[in-house]
């Protein structure tokens, strides 16, 4: 423990500050909130109730403003520690508010109406979790149903990505043929266009093809990838081409170089892949949203629209649903973050 | 058992001819080794003849069959790759029956064919491991006996010791000439190393730029090469050459000064000469003695090397450059000068285009 606080708080300057010292700290530092920040304040603001939500300047916890059950009114009362004009201080339960003047009562004496202008009111607040934000959609919510197509969408994008990714690297890797890396060049090129660039003519396709509102119609149009082949087509040149003479020799065909040589050589790459593929296809938005609208085919990214209406968005929901759909992405970079460093550093790719 | 045939094959890539003409007869159970410098085209010649590439030009033939057509997989031969290639995910098991499971053979089969090929190499006790957790002797005997298991009817090794340390290479060239007796089949081995080629050859072949400079038994390259460049490829350390012209000839005897020094006589047999003729006189430093008289180049001492059993001299007669592999321990310095028995060695003599004068000389 000691020697790893002294790895961390290790100083170029010594025992002083060098100025280097300062910006890393700062820049770590800074970095940190910058990254970690917004992920933070999700987490505990998909806790937050809708008015701790709407309140100015925002908190990070999750603070729930106290309540008590006061006699002769049927709803509970929120809690105000009240200066009044007398200087003295009382908590009291605020009745109602006409303009900047709150009614507040005793809850010990529910008898008497005192007046406080509400810049003299500050809430009685304690840290409570909103838990049925997360609840509640699960019940209202076709959470599971969503999920499922979430999770449909992605399977069979990330499996049918890698099969044809590697079989188009595969060729553009090992195969020597007349107009190779024109091939190359033009599947490098479509990276530059946008999806917006292509949606139009692209749902024409889809719709002609009669993939509209079908899960297929969000799969196949994402799963020929240009980033794919060109990441595994890089680490496909590191594999010897010995190698395959040598399965040559040893007669295998073609597909069985592919298969049995081939694609288990590239394991790595394919992890990477696989990775990327995941996370792209569980946070795509705007396709499926373009292809499904009924509402049982909906993935999780589109469900979590159904909050945000046109005069009302029910952010606590939404914060609590990103959280839930969060968690995959998360689990799956966490545990295989160790390859996809290397599959980033072998591809020399960003 | 195949006997090759090789006519006339010519190989191009793009505009780059790599190899030109080449015609060769490799005999069943022969073990023919394919020698040159790097470049010259002796690995490419036997990605021709396994299949991996095609001739530009020729025909290959694999006992009287002619095979250009044939894929690799389909010639029946067997290749021991330079970086062994055996495939790193598969255990050394299934990197020795992957062959075998894509032709079909039954699984006793596959078995019993891997259990004899690992008692005959030796790695049964690493059947299970992977290629990466081998020593590199192990991994090249896993890498012949791949391509035994096959029963080839020849086997095409592509410089197989290069990637070995100098010691597990001199015990693994003699593991090669061991199974090359025990098992009898055709044998093509690429290399560049002239000490190989000498050792384990039944007959070499000596390729530059693509072309066939001269074929024999290692014997018959040493003692007569064909040209300046066999010459000076065969044989450890180098030939020395000395540039000489010829001064007077009588009948198929000739005479000739080197440089300033000595005059020598030689007999001419394939290129008939005349005087003022400029030749090129070849000695091998084993076969060079020292000695004073008639016939005798006197040098300047260059550098000596002392190996304990023999003394290496490094020598500089006038512009020519000179070496002896003197046996015992010589007391000479840098400086010296001394004169070498010229007359008295084996002479190879060469014309001006490097084509050999004289008769093979005796060992």
């Amino acid at each position: 423990m000691g020697r790893i606080a002294e790895f961390i708080f290790r100083r170029r300057g010594g025992k002083g500050w060098h100025w280097t010292d300062i910006v890393t700290w700062v820049w770590l530092i800074g970095g940190l909130i910058i990254m970690f920040g917004p992920a933070v304040w999700l987490a505990f603001s998909s806790f937050k109730t809708p008015q701790a939500l709407a309140e100015f300047p925002p908190s990070l916890l999750p603070y729930v403003t106290q309540t008590v059950q006061v006699e002769g009114y049927d709803k509970p009362l929120q809690l105000y520690d009240a200066t009044l004009p007398d200087g003295s201080t009382a908590e009291l339960a605020q009745v109602r508010r006409i303009g900047v003047i709150a009614q507040l009562v005793d809850p010990k004496a529910p008898g008497e109406i005192v007046k406080v202008n509400i810049k003299d009111l500050k809430p009685v607040q304690s840290i409570g979790f909103a838990t049925e934000n997360y609840t509640e959609p699960f019940v209202h919510f076709d959470f599971l149903r969503y999920l499922w197509n979430s999770v449909f969408v992605t399977t069979m994008a990330t499996l049918i990505t890698l099969v044809v990714n590697s079989m188009a690297a595969f060729a553009l890797s090992k195969y020597k043929f007349r107009g190779q890396s024109a091939v190359m060049l033009v599947i490098l090129a479509t990276l530059m266009v946008p999806l917006g660039v292509i949606m139009v003519p692209l749902f024409s396709i889809i719709n002609a093809l009669g993939l509209f509102n079908n899960l297929w119609g969000v799969i196949l149009p994402t799963v020929a990838t240009p980033t794919g082949v060109f990441l595994l087509r890089q680490y496909m040149l590191t594999i010897p081409d010995e190698l395959i003479d040598a399965a040559r020799m040893d007669k295998a065909s073609e597909w069985l170089i592919y298969w049995r040589v081939v694609l288990p050589l590239a394991a790595p790459a394919l992890a990477v892949l696989a990775i990327f593929s995941v996370v792209w296809r569980w946070n795509d938005f705007l396709w499926p949203l373009i292809v499904l609208s009924r509402s049982s085919l909906y993935t999780l990214q589109v469900g979590l629209n159904v909050y945000a209406g046109q005069l009302n968005v029910q952010w606590q929901f939404i914060l609590a649903m990103t959280v839930v759909t969060m968690i995959p992405v998360v689990v799956v970079f966490v545990f295989l973050q160790r390859f996809i460093t290397t599959g980033i550093a072998g591809a020399g790719l960003k | 058992m195949a006997r090759i045939t090789l006519d006339k094959v010519e190989k191009s890539f793009g505009n780059v001819s790599v190899i030109k003409q080449v015609d060769l007869d490799i005999n069943d159970g022969e073990l023919m080794v394919f020698v040159g410098p790097s470049g010259c085209g002796k690995s490419t010649l036997l990605r021709l003849i396994a299949g991996l590439d095609q001739p530009t030009e020729g025909t290959i033939a694999i006992d009287g069959k002619t095979v250009n057509k044939v894929p690799a997989a389909d010639r029946g031969l067997a290749m021991v790759f330079q970086s062994y290639a055996l495939y790193p995910h598969m255990s050394v098991r299934q990197n020795l029956a992957f062959g075998l499971e894509n032709a079909r053979t039954p699984k006793a089969e596959i078995e019993s064919r891997i259990v004899d090929a690992a008692r005959m190499l030796e790695i049964e006790p690493y059947l299970d491991r992977r290629p990466g957790q081998l020593s590199g002797g192990q991994r090249q005997r896993v890498a012949i006996g791949r391509a035994i298991v096959r029963r080839p009817v020849a086997f095409l090794l592509d410089e197989p010791l290069s990637n070995l340390d100098a010691e597990l290479r001199v015990s693994t060239r003699a593991e090669i000439a061991a199974l090359h007796t025990r098992i009898k089949s055709t044998m093509i081995y690429v290399t560049h190393d002239q000490t190989e080629a000498m050792t384990l050859a039944d007959r070499i072949v000596v390729l530059r730029a693509g072309r066939v400079e001269q074929v024999g038994t290692p014997l018959e390259l040493f003692n007569g090469p064909a040209n300046a460049f066999v010459a000076g490829f065969i044989g450890s350390p180098r030939m020395s050459f000395l540039a000489g012209t010829v001064t007077a000839v009588t009948g198929e005897r000739a005479q000739a000064r080197i440089g300033s020094g000595g005059t020598l006589e030689f007999v001419t047999t394939d290129v008939p000469v005349k005087p003022g003729d400029a030749i090129s006189i070849g000695v091998r430093p084993q076969q060079l003695a020292l000695g004073e008289g008639e016939g005798s180049l006197a040098a300047a001492v260059a550098l000596v090397e002392h190996l304990g059993a023999e003394t290496i001299v490094h020598a500089v007669a006038g512009e020519e450059r000179l070496m002896a592999v003197l046996q015992g321990q010589l007391k000479i310095k840098p400086g010296d000068t001394v004169g070498f028995a010229l007359a008295q060695a084996p002479l190879h003599i060469f014309d001006a285009d490097g084509q050999r004068l004289n008769a093979p000389v005796e060992g």
